[in-house]
């Protein structure tokens, strides 16, 4: 892709994102923020794209691994402490007792 | 177009599709659980469309495998691990530590790409060498004051770091300025060839990260972590530039714009400018000698048995958690208070203000953890004209947003932000520690109102000293 539509590529998602949340009540903000974070790790593509396209035995392999090491963290990490809190959102007010 | 890039596209234009529509979800709570699923399933997705894509075109060599295999094994079992060990109290300092390694991730893939140019749009042509250049140090900026600022944060949070003295003083303007323009030295230098000026431009940004977080007080964490996680959203855009991705630039745009909207929701509850969190550094400092400091005149302390014995008389509770609550984990203790009460027929409701807790809506989280039933969780704006019908009002850890200066005082610095009518209510408890000020550092004129009464003590403690008390009234005995 050439520049120019990347950049359009860029407005539009930006656009996209600020039209996604308009209300947002309170009680959801922390999931969210904590969903959004997990979605961030998408430079986990990036990281992937790098050492797929490392020559053998550079030093990129492993900068790119350790990138996707932190990336996966991250984004495995957000989407089920994510869970776990909208978890206890949806549990059932009949199954409260223990 | 050929097979590999057709099938590349539509798993790419699909998995945008699910990421809108997940974080679309994750704004309604009826949906929010599903919609994180989903957006999960499309992060999945996108890895799969890009490994078979390179699969069915120039082939993915078996060193890469290994290295893939082994990268995203150890992130994934480690970040699991974290998330399902990791209290509940603890998500503030949690998703702080996420985020910085998503910058640290970002950081990390630009400097690769930088030393070890692999993009060969980049080196035919196609892709202006200047743009990759531009894009890399972008990613790199943005990476290290994202990670560096998201460590401080956690940190911060986790109580590892507090806020020295030094850092209020005006001079660290200074000092945070020299940092930025360190860093657009070495950007504009990065950018006309230098090399070696990557690693002034990392060491500027980190520092830079540090010296806008560090001042910034603790209740105001959660704005700079969702700014924060804006600013990783737009160092994954970035990166999406160097690698020649659209997944990764759409994805990475509407994380940032996103995160920005929540960012000015959350400040808008806080009563709290986004440039007055940034450069005001903690409101306490500044605020000492506004007109809402001054002295108690009429505070009335009693003990928790008369506490107890004002409960089990009345008919309607209003239990208002806050900070303190959530400070002293005392989510438990008080669901076993109130489930006593609720034996006795005594009608429970939990009123959350929008930034109660040390997150906005950290204090349903918690709740929820405890068992409280949703529907007894009462947003501000729902539970505000029911104080005055209300026999008690319980007051755990929390201060400002119960302060009616807010709506009284037009001198005060806390004019105008919405707080919840405590003082309607016929009885007020406050249990707080001692007399000290809320984060604002403001006097809390509820406190010296005559239907006001304070118990001293730390939160968790006397909500089980209530419970023994409510125990040897027979309270829930039934």
């Amino acid at each position: 892709m050439n520049f120019d539509s990347l950049l359009w590529v860029l407005l539009l998602g930006s656009l996209l994102g600020l039209e996604l949340i308009g209300k947002v009540p309170p009680t959801l903000h922390t999931p969210l923020m904590s969903g959004a974070n997990a979605i961030s790790g998408i430079t986990m593509l990036a990281a992937l794209t790098a050492i797929i396209k490392a020559e053998p035995n550079s030093p990129l392999l492993i900068i790119g691994s350790i990138s996707l090491g932190f990336a996966l963290f991250n984004v495995v990490g957000g989407f089920f402490v994510t869970d776990r809190m909208l978890a206890m959102f949806s549990r059932k007010p009949t199954k409260k007792n223990k | 177009m050929n097979l590999p890039d057709i099938i590349k596209f539509v798993i790419d234009l699909l998995a945008v599709l699910l990421l809108a529509l997940g974080i679309k979800g994750l704004s309604k709570v009826r949906s929010a659980r599903e919609a994180n699923i989903l957006a999960a399933f499309a992060m999945l997705l996108s890895v799969v469309g890009l490994l078979s894509y390179y699969l069915g075109t120039s082939g993915i060599p078996t060193q890469s495998w290994v290295w893939i295999i082994v990268g995203s094994l150890v992130g994934s079992l480690l970040g699991t691990l974290l998330a399902k060990k990791v209290p509940m109290t603890s998500m503030p300092e949690t998703v702080a530590l996420f985020n910085g390694f998503g910058g640290m991730s970002s950081l990390l893939v630009a400097i690769g790409a930088f030393l070890f140019p692999f993009n060969e749009g980049a080196k035919a042509g196609s892709l202006e060498p200047f743009i990759n250049d531009v894009s890399i140090s972008v990613s790199i900026f943005v990476g290290a004051i994202t990670f560096s600022g998201s460590i401080v944060a956690m940190a911060k949070l986790q109580g590892w770091l507090s806020t020295p003295g030094w850092t209020q003083v005006k001079a660290r303007h200074f000092v945070n300025i020299v940092f930025g323009v360190t860093s657009l030295l070495a950007f504009t230098y990065l950018i006309s060839g230098n090399i070696s000026s990557i690693w002034l431009l990392v060491i500027a940004s980190t520092l830079l990260g540090i010296g806008v977080t560090l001042p910034i007080g603790g209740a105001d964490m959660p704005v700079v972590i969702s700014l924060l996680n804006s600013y990783s959203g737009i160092a994954a855009a970035a990166a999406g530039f160097v690698v020649d991705s659209q997944l990764l630039i759409v994805a990475g745009a509407m994380v940032g714009a996103a995160g920005l909207i929540l960012t000015q929701v959350m400040c808008k509850g806080m009563n709290r400018s986004l440039i007055s969190v940034l450069f005001g550094g903690s409101l306490s400092s500044q605020t000492t000698t506004s007109s809402g400091s001054g002295e108690y005149v009429n505070i009335t302390s009693c003990s928790v048995e008369e506490c107890a014995l004002t409960l089990e008389a009345a008919n309607r509770v209003i239990v208002v958690p806050g900070y303190g609550l959530a400070v002293a984990q005392a989510q438990h203790t008080l669901r076993e208070v109130t489930k006593k009460l609720e034996q006795n027929g005594i009608e429970v409701v939990y009123a959350i203000h929008p930034v109660a807790g040390r997150m906005p809506g950290h204090m349903n989280v918690l709740l929820a953890e405890a068992d409280v039933p949703y529907e007894q969780l009462k947003e501000m704006d729902a539970v505000n004209p029911e104080f005055p019908a209300t026999d008690v009002v319980l007051v755990l850890g929390a201060n400002d947003v119960v302060n009616p200066q807010a709506k009284n005082d037009k001198s005060s610095p806390l004019y105008g932000m919405p707080v919840l009518d405590v003082q309607e209510a016929r009885t007020v408890f406050v249990i707080k520690r001692g007399m000290s000020a809320g984060y604002s550092g403001i006097k809390n004129d509820l406190f010296d109102l005559p239907n006001t009464s304070m118990v001293f003590g730390d939160a968790k403690k006397v909500l089980s000293e209530l419970i023994g008390e409510l125990k040897d009234l027979g309270v829930g005995e039934k």
